[in-house]
């Protein structure tokens, strides 16, 4: 009798939430979830919450709350949100609260305070909860409504995915980073390309790759349309959680002869920075191509949960270093947690970015959505280091945004056009 | 619900996302009579005030892509659309919107088939979609016992309070 074929990544991690021995793609499961986050929509989550009659949360201990998108809070609207947030967690004596003064990024929240280990169902009420897939997790964004009954259950049902396999080689050449890699998966992937699916990454460029490195590409599997994206967890990915890991952790990874729907092959020598053009994040063309063009910015933006981790920050001032941003041209630095913003405090980069003409901004969303602040004026053009650049995003619907990595924002800012990163090297 | 679903259309193109459903500027209103008043804004602008309690809205590929914004299908739950279909859905909202109770139907080709104003047809139980003015018909497939228990019990907030409350009936709690 033959033996049934092996599983991916994601039905691992499923079969292991369902407590069944193994699942397959098209199936519904009923998981159990090991981690609950929410931000401010979460705000949403308590209204239903009580009306399903709900009187207590299934496990405190396994419950987030951080705020990000306006913080502090900008607008009366945002600051009853947070009131909401706060008096809820009172209620139902939720201890796990990352308030203004130590907030961030409600992913980065997540990432740098291991709150997701490897085996994990984690969900979120933020669509780029897809991040946490690089710890070998899946993570996913859920709405308000299906939080509370996560809340007042401790489950959820989700449909088994099939796994789209993103297979990267080669060696990065310098100013070439992970979102490029990214960037140029989207492009041939496509925002519904992986609808309803998961995405693994594997291959010797991966395995190469940090954990930051690895947030950056799990984050932007969102924009491919994914269920989840994921990571093998592997000794890069046990070394960043052993010190910080919230809960044990149940390291899974795929068969080799697990079923996957199809395998994208990436390899990345030679490749140039890329960068995706307006209105979305699959129109991505190798930078070189459009620095051509000559694309004068009026605003650079240096932020958001796909990237502005120290890493991030530190490769950004290292370029920047002895320039200026171009005159006209608004460089905003947004770093993506508390803890990020003091690491930068202390290794002297606020400065740096300030004496060179930035803006270093508190740790928040920033401008990455348009509610907040650095919002566009209809005619303008931003650099920005997010994940979307759909019409609307910053504001106006005519505004448009270039996405790219950190270095290339960089080059943007002093050059006041998109300009190619590795003529600052 | 209602097996068979009748009203008027209103079309949108391919990958309207939640942006362009509810802009990020209205995400800290709460009040969905209030979020009502600015959905698609940007996609469709005199729908807000044009749409009656009924209507349908069919839209292209990858509807509702981009953020995790219950907000979108709340405010047209709010408008009171009978129904959502399109060619595709993007997975959040899908799940949001049927969390909500309202019935999204995924239906590949709908959009080619519809005008705006034309009237429409939904029967969930065949699995058929129809243009009462044209008569084309379209088939999809029926949605999973899950989901179709998730919209008779009217959404996810009723269907986990009656199972609360079975819970706690059978602890032996107060009848
Ligand atoms: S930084 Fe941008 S993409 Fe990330 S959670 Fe905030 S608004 Fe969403």
């Amino acid at each position: 009798m033959s033996r049934p074929a092996g599983q991916t990544l994601a039905e691992k991690v499923l079969a292991r939430s369902a407590g069944v021995e193994r699942v397959v793609p098209g199936e519904i499961v009923e998981g159990k979830v090991d981690l609950a986050m929410m931000h401010e929509q979460g705000a949403q989550t308590v209204g239903p919450f009580h009306e399903m009659g709900a009187d207590r949360v299934w496990d405190p201990d396994r419950v987030v709350i951080a705020i990000d998108h306006w913080v502090p809070a900008s607008t009366e609207g945002a600051a009853v949100l947070h009131r909401i947030l706060r008096k809820f967690a009172a209620e139902t004596h939720l201890p796990h609260f990352y308030d203004v003064g130590n907030h961030g990024i409600c992913h980065q929240i997540l990432a740098e305070n291991g709150w997701v280990v490897p085996g994990d169902l984690a969900v979120g009420t933020d669509s780029h909860t897809n991040m946490l897939g690089a710890m070998g997790a899946v993570a996913t964004g859920i709405g308000p409504t299906e939080m509370a009954a996560v809340l007042a259950l401790g489950r959820l049902w989700l449909k088994v995915p099939p796994t789209i396999r993103v297979r990267v080689t080669g060696t990065l050449g310098r100013g070439v980073t992970a979102k490029d890699i990214v960037l140029r998966a989207l492009g041939e992937i496509k925002t519904t390309g992986a609808t309803y699916k998961a995405i693994e990454f594997c291959g010797p460029t991966i395995e190469r790759l940090t954990m930051p490195e690895r947030f950056t590409l799990c984050n932007m599997t969102t924009e491919m349309g994914a269920k989840c994206g994921m990571v093998s967890p592997d000794a890069t990915t046990f070394d960043f959680l052993r010190p910080i890991a919230k809960h044990p952790m149940h390291p899974l990874v795929p068969d080799p002869d697990a079923a996957y729907e199809r395998t994208v092959e990436i390899n990345v020598d030679g490749m140039a920075p890329m960068v995706a053009c307006p209105y979305s994040p699959d129109n991505v063309r190798p930078l070189p191509e459009v620095a051509r063009e000559h694309i004068k910015v009026d605003q650079v933006f240096l932020g958001s949960c796909t990237n502005a981790r120290i890493e991030d920050i530190r490769e950004a001032a290292a370029l920047l270093k002895g320039h200026h941003v171009a005159p006209g041209v608004r460089f905003i630095v947004s770093p993506a947690s508390t803890s990020i913003y003091h690491q930068c405090l202390t290794e002297g980069l606020i400065e740096l970015f300030t004496d060179a003409g930035a803006v270093f901004t508190n740790s928040s969303c920033s401008a990455c959505f348009g509610g907040n602040m650095g919002i566009l004026a209809p005619d303008e053009v931003c650099a920005s280091s997010s994940n979307r650049n759909f019409p609307g995003r910053m504001g106006p619907k005519e505004a448009r945004i270039y996405l790219m990595s950190p270095a290339a924002t960089v080059a943007a800012a002093i050059r006041g056009e998109i300009a190619d990163p590795r003529e600052f090297l | 619900m209602k097996t068979l679903i009748e009203g008027k259309v209103w079309v949108l193109g391919r990958d309207v996302d939640t942006d362009q459903i509810i802009s990020g500027k209205y995400l800290t209103i709460i009040d969905p009579e209030e979020l009502k008043k600015h959905v698609f804004e940007i996609a469709l602008p005199e729908f807000a005030r044009g749409a009656r309690r009924g209507d349908v809205v069919v839209a292209d590929e990858n509807f509702g892509s981009g953020s995790s914004r219950e907000h979108a299908p709340q405010a047209l739950r709010a408008i009171g659309v009978g129904a959502i279909v399109a060619d595709s859905f993007a997975r959040i909202f899908y799940r949001n919107s049927i969390n909500l109770g309202i019935p999204t139907i995924e239906a590949r080709g709908v959009r080619a088939m519809f005008e705006a104003g034309d009237p429409i047809r939904i029967d969930m139980t065949q699995g058929t979609v129809t243009n009462a003015r044209s008569g084309a018909r379209l088939n999809f497939p029926p949605l999973p016992p899950h989901l179709l228990s998730l919209l008779e019990a009217g959404g996810l907030v009723e269907k986990v309070r009656s199972e609360l409350q079975a819970r706690r009936a059978s602890a032996g709690g107060p009848p």
